[in-house]
């Protein structure tokens, strides 16, 4: 297989692009669909101070040296979710990576500054644990950014996150999320300008693009995310991606296109209905937020974790012997 | 070839030489889901390997 652009020997092939590159031009590649993408969606004004949510994975961390060799200021934020190994690689990553291109790294740790960690926090607050961190994770993004003063929160949301977002949208019709998701999210009281500038590269894209740049990331997935709805949706995609090439690109963009503004009366209305949470002030449709609210239950059942009950025993028991069964048959 | 999966860690050992394409039909893999580097290096679909490759086939899918 030969590049498009010299001729030479391609690296990879991109069958949804009907093309192939070699590492150069693949790079160049990556670098023109975030400038497109920032610019056909207005994500980034030149002068605008980013904070860039960095999980120590392929995509956050590409996004963030993206946007500093397009010449954007960025800073990172990385929030310690204390699950385990898993997070303590992570960080090892993401503090490598600043400290080797000299940037600014931003870190909370949930369990120093809310006294609670995605383990031990969702299963006191009864979430399933994706739910738990993905909302921990927003309420702390917009609350570095607000008190930083940055002028934009980017995210490494690449085109298979957003087309399976909107696959598990759409087969449940969620029409109040729908609305709302969109590549820029404007600033609202509380709330930091957010925008998602690779959703014009595909997961496979990022991999490639921090093997050929040599970004090192977090390869394990994260154990509480195994088999999670959410990577169903990605694998379904892929099989049709896989007989179809652009699929993904065609069905995310299109809806940008074609279907999300019909989505925004009543997400708008949905958004212009909130309150202050009594506890932190940040936008709400009750009385204290879901953040808040998971915070009280976590701190609350944290002597309960350090000292079992029977009933926690029996549960505990319970729910391994399934797994016990399984593993002998 | 030595062949190493993740997502889980595993290895497998398959008969060389092979092109990417073939090997990911024969593991059963979307080649959508995953980069295959050979000897530390990228390789594209039509890429031959040969039976002395040490390849890896890295899942790209996370779980966001």
């Amino acid at each position: 297989m030969k590049c498009r652009v010299c001729r030479g020997s391609a690296i990879i092939d991109l069958r949804r692009h009907n093309a192939n590159f070699c590492a150069e031009h693949f790079v160049k590649f990556c670098h023109d669909q975030v400038a497109r993408a920032i610019k056909d969606h207005k994500m980034i004004a030149s002068g605008d101070r980013a904070l860039v949510a960095v999980s120590g994975g392929k995509d956050s961390l590409a996004i963030w040296r993206i946007l500093r060799e397009l010449g954007y200021e960025a800073d990172g934020l990385y929030v310690g979710l204390g699950i385990g190994e898993y997070s303590e690689d992570s960080g090892g990553y993401v503090r490598r990576f600043a400290e080797a291109n000299d940037l600014n790294l931003v870190e909370v740790d949930l369990r120093r500054e809310y006294g609670y960690d995605i383990p031990h926090g969702s299963r006191a607050a009864r979430r399933a644990p994706c739910s738990a961190c993905g909302m921990s994770k927003r309420h702390v993004f917009d609350k570095a950014a607000v008190d930083g003063n940055y002028d934009v929160l980017v995210t490494g949301h690449n085109l298979d996150d957003e087309a399976a977002v909107l696959f598990g949208n759409v087969l449940r019709w969620q029409t109040d999320y729908l609305g709302r998701q969109e590549p820029v999210l404007e600033a609202r009281p509380g709330f930091p300008r957010k925008v998602k500038p690779l959703i014009r590269l595909a997961e496979r894209e990022m991999a490639a693009y921090c093997v050929i740049t040599g970004i090192d990331y977090v390869l394990d997935e994260c154990p509480m995310a195994v088999g999670n709805r959410h990577i169903g949706y990605k694998e379904a995609l892929n099989a049709i991606e896989v007989q179809s090439p652009g699929t993904k690109h065609d069905f995310y963009h299109g809806f940008l296109r074609s279907a999300s503004a019909k989505f925004k009366p009543e997400t708008d209305a949905a958004r212009d209905a909130l309150n202050d949470c009594q506890s932190c002030g940040a936008p709400t449709t009750n009385e204290v937020c879901a953040f808040c609210s998971l915070v009280e239950r976590a701190t609350a059942a944290q002597p309960v974790r350090l000292s079992p009950r029977p009933e926690r025993e029996k549960r505990q028991k319970k729910s391994t012997t399934p797994a016990t069964d399984e593993r002998t048959t | 070839m030595q062949i190493t999966l993740r997502n889980p860690t595993r290895t497998v050992e398959v008969k060389g030489p092979m092109s990417v394409q073939k090997l990911m039909n024969r593991l059963k893999v979307n080649r959508e889901s995953v980069l295959v580097i050979s000897n530390g290096a990228l390789v594209p679909g039509d890429a031959q390997l040969p039976d002395s490759a040490a390849v890896e086939i890295r899942s790209v899918i996370s779980g966001g």
